[in-house]
């Protein structure tokens, strides 16, 4: 690890980079200051990769809650816009970040449309058939509520996309104080997800070669769905004997082999999103358009 | 480093909670510190459970009865969980972290262990069994065998005085049974710990231990004990008969006699295969053919892609790049691609049976499972019935029938399996390892069908590391990696 990345600041290279380290080379990879990942930082590390796991999780709440709390585009709007513009501080490349969008930006016609057609009338009627009823307030609503799908969605991205689940764990266990057991236990269940992945691949084409190929996608996946869940609780009985042989339980305190601390990093990253939310609704309250959920 | 630890087992037995009959009883047996064991037994005779009573993994009353007792180091082996260090059959099983330092520390931290002695033990660990990749390399890029030896890192890294292997190898290529075998051997020498290993194929551990127990089934306890070459020597012939392959054993299916082969079945045109639709290239430039009648075995590393050629030539993969094309004969008014067949359409020409028996298992019973193929052709009720009785009858699973397939025993399985495509006759069949993880005696079962169908003009591609498997029905090796072919008459 290079001096200088991850000195002082906690839990903090990007984990998923490297491959390349070698296990019998003379590093202090192991010691405090290191923080435990063992290849040689990259020689830029985004900020906000220095911030501990467990922070990007207040930090989500903290990006969130207002946004849930009030129903004006231009809030959302102002957030979206600062977030946006903090982008290269979080070091998603824009392409990652555009490719993950996509769920998101498909959700927003949905919202936005229901909005519209059910959203609670108000000011001049433009069109209604039965109980749908487009309106000047539902048209308002229509457009806030799809900034405020981006509000959301756009932060989660950028603060979650690269975090490694090692890392959380180790925060959520050392930084958080959560129990251990829960904290490994849900670990080692994510990292049988790729199991899951080819279990099911292997299962698609079994049932091809079966005669099962050609028709009920639908009903075929429910059963394949019921067999993974089978696979799944003895993957884990299994998993879990494994642990308990090496140890896991066996003993009252556990140390752990990376350290995960709180740095300079996190305490500046709750900062700036802090700001971000006095500087968004600050500008909808001056412009006179904040409004509460309900009222 | 650790010294040998000492096990004692007396009289000791285990009742598995809700069974009737116990899995061990009255087992009487010392082994010295430093001692190598090999553990031998047929399936039934409780080894694995007598290696879980040993490393202290059987659980609390709630999980079984226990009588007598088992002793290491002359504690309980639950309160001596940093003296014994098991590694498990199966490789993706025992994977608890994402890269390979973090999974070799795994034990450690368990044990409480200061950070800098859990990484200095660690580097200890890896460099012991050989996996010097770096510490951040993903666990899952590992081969079988090197998963192996992580596992037995991160069992070297806690110290112990014991280590328990459970069928270590029997889900590995040669290679990966080398490398395992050779970083255990190097381990024993530099810690001194004691060993005992439990493994059908005797002979791969045979050189390395230096003594063998037998156990026998039905609670009578050892019935041999002794070094390698006397009990091997005297009671040999009773292991083989219990599923072990000894040192020197003859394959219990020698080469079938030559059959005439017939006209072309299939033939590969500068195939590329991929797992997955638009997925990386695994291996490309394949140009093959194979005929009717002909017994082809695909060999090679891991990784060379021989399961995704077995696949994609059975029709369940998309071909990457070139193609993979059906001769007039096995078409029969199918189009020239398996691969755009129906999935109804395979059935009659090209059957497969995967590694993993369970994946292709879909319904509740053994007998519903075998009527799948025969209901989805649409075939009538009263000829599936027939069918399926002999298909039953002929594979000895007629006492099964109403049994699930997931509560079969692994030679059950891995039967029921082909037989569930022999219910529809394919021209082809495909097999991927279809010999992984299964005893001389199941093996025997296995391979003597498929010498049947060989015998009755069936044609058969298998995936397989096994010299012995080749021997019987390998006319033709596809071997990849140097993809040159070879008679192996």
């Amino acid at each position: 690890m290079s001096a200088g990345a991850g000195a002082g600041v906690g839990a903090n290279t990007d984990a998923a980079a490297g491959t390349a380290a070698d296990a019998g080379a003379p590093t202090a990879g192991r010691d405090e200051s290191a923080a435990g990942r063992h290849d040689p930082a990259p020689a830029r590390v985004a900020p906000l990769r220095r911030v501990n796991p467990v922070t990007l999780l207040v930090i989500a709440v903290i990006l969130s809650v207002p946004m849930l709390a009030t129903l004006d585009p231009v809030s959302a709007g102002v957030a979206v816009a600062l977030e946006l513009a903090l982008v290269p501080a979080t070091g998603v490349p824009w392409r990652t970040l555009g490719r993950r969008l996509v769920p998101v930006v498909v959700f927003i016609p949905v919202a936005a449309l229901s909005m519209l057609l059910y959203g609670t009338p108000g000011g001049q009627e433009y069109w209604h058939f039965g109980i749908a009823v487009v309106t000047e307030n539902s048209v308002n609503q229509s457009v806030a509520i799809s900034v405020r799908v981006l509000a959301l969605g756009l932060p989660t991205i950028l603060l979650f996309s690269g975090v490694d689940p090692t890392r959380l764990a180790d925060g959520l266990a050392q930084v958080a104080r959560l129990p251990s057991r829960f904290v490994i236990g849900a670990l080692a269940g994510v990292r049988m997800m790729s199991l899951f992945v080819d279990d099911w691949r292997s299962m698609t084409l079994a049932r091809r070669a079966r005669g099962l190929g050609d028709h009920g996608v639908l009903r075929r996946s429910l059963s394949m769905a019921f067999v993974l869940l089978v696979f799944a609780v003895r993957r884990g009985t299994k998993l879990a004997t494994a642990m308990e042989a090496r140890g896991f339980g066996a003993f009252p305190t556990r140390s752990w082999a990376r350290s995960s601390r709180l740095g300079v990093a996190d305490p500046v990253a709750v900062a700036v999103a802090l700001a971000i939310m006095a500087v968004s609704l600050g500008a909808s309250i001056a412009l006179g358009t904040f409004r509460f959920v309900g009222s | 480093m650790a010294s040998g630890a000492r096990v004692t087992v007396e009289g000791w037995g285990w009742r598995h909670a809700g069974r009737r009959l116990p899995a061990v009883s009255d087992l009487d047996l010392t082994i010295e510190p430093g001692q190598r064991v090999l553990l031998v037994g047929a399936s039934g005779a409780g080894k694995s459970t007598t290696l879980a009573g040993i490393a202290g993994l059987l659980g609390g009353s709630d999980e079984g009865d226990q009588t007598g007792r088992i002793l290491v180091d002359g504690r309980p082996p639950e309160l001596q969980r940093g003296r014994i260090g098991m590694v498990l059959q199966d490789p993706d099983a025992q994977l608890v972290m994402s890269t390979v330092g973090d999974d070799a520390a795994f034990g450690c931290e368990n044990l409480g262990l200061p950070r800098e002695e859990i990484w200095a033990r660690v580097r200890r660990g890896l460099a012991q069994v050989g996996l010097e990749l770096g510490l951040d390399h993903p666990t899952t890029r590992l081969s079988g065998g090197q998963k192996q030896r992580l596992a037995l890192a991160g069992v070297l890294a806690m110290g112990p005085g014991l280590i328990i292997l459970d069928e270590p190898t029997a889900n590995l290529d040669p290679d990966g049974i080398a490398e395992v075998r050779a970083a255990v051997e190097h381990v024993l020498e530099v810690t001194g710990a004691t060993l005992i290993v439990v493994e059908h194929r005797t002979t791969v551990w045979s050189g390395l231990v230096d003594r063998v127990v037998a156990l026998g089934v039905g609670g009578e306890g050892v019935v041999a004990d002794g070094p390698p070459a006397r009990v091997f020597a005297e009671d040999g012939a009773a292991l083989e008969a219990a599923g072990l392959w000894i040192p020197g054993s003859v394959s219990p299916c020698p080469r079938a006699d030559a059959v005439d082969l017939g006209g072309p079945a299939l033939r590969l045109d500068d195939l590329a295969v991929a797992r997955e639709r638009r997925g990386p290239v695994v291996r490309s430039g394949i140009t093959r053919s194979v005929r009717f009648g002909e017994a082809v075995g695909i060999t090679g590393a891991n990784g060379t892609g021989k399961s995704t050629l077995a696949l994609t030539l059975a029709g369940l993969l998309p071909e990457a790049a070139g193609a993979v094309l059906a001769s007039d004969e096995l078409r029969a008014g199918a189009g020239p691609r398996p691969s755009r067949w129906r999935s109804t359409q395979l059935l009659t020409r090209i059957g497969t049976v995967f590694q993993d028996p369970e994946h292709q298992f879909v319904t509740s019973r053994v007998r519903d499972e075998l009527a799948v193929g025969l209901r989805a052709l649409a075939i009538d009720r009263v000829r599936v019935d027939e069918r399926v009785d002999e298909l039953l009858a002929r594979l000895r699973l007629d006492a099964l029938a109403d049994a699930n397939p997931f509560t079969l025993s692994g030679g059950q399985k891995r039967r029921l399996s082909v037989a569930t495509l022999l219910a529809t006759s394919p021209r082809i069949i495909v097999l991927d390892e279809p010999t992984f993880g299964q005893d001389r005696r199941s093996w025997g079962d296995l391979v003597t069908l498929l010498q049947q169908m060989r015998a009755e003009g069936g044609t058969i591609v298998s995936v397989t590391h096994d010299a012995e498997y080749l021997q019987a029905l390998g006319d033709t090796v596809w071997h990849l990696g140097s993809v040159s072919e070879r008679s192996a008459a």
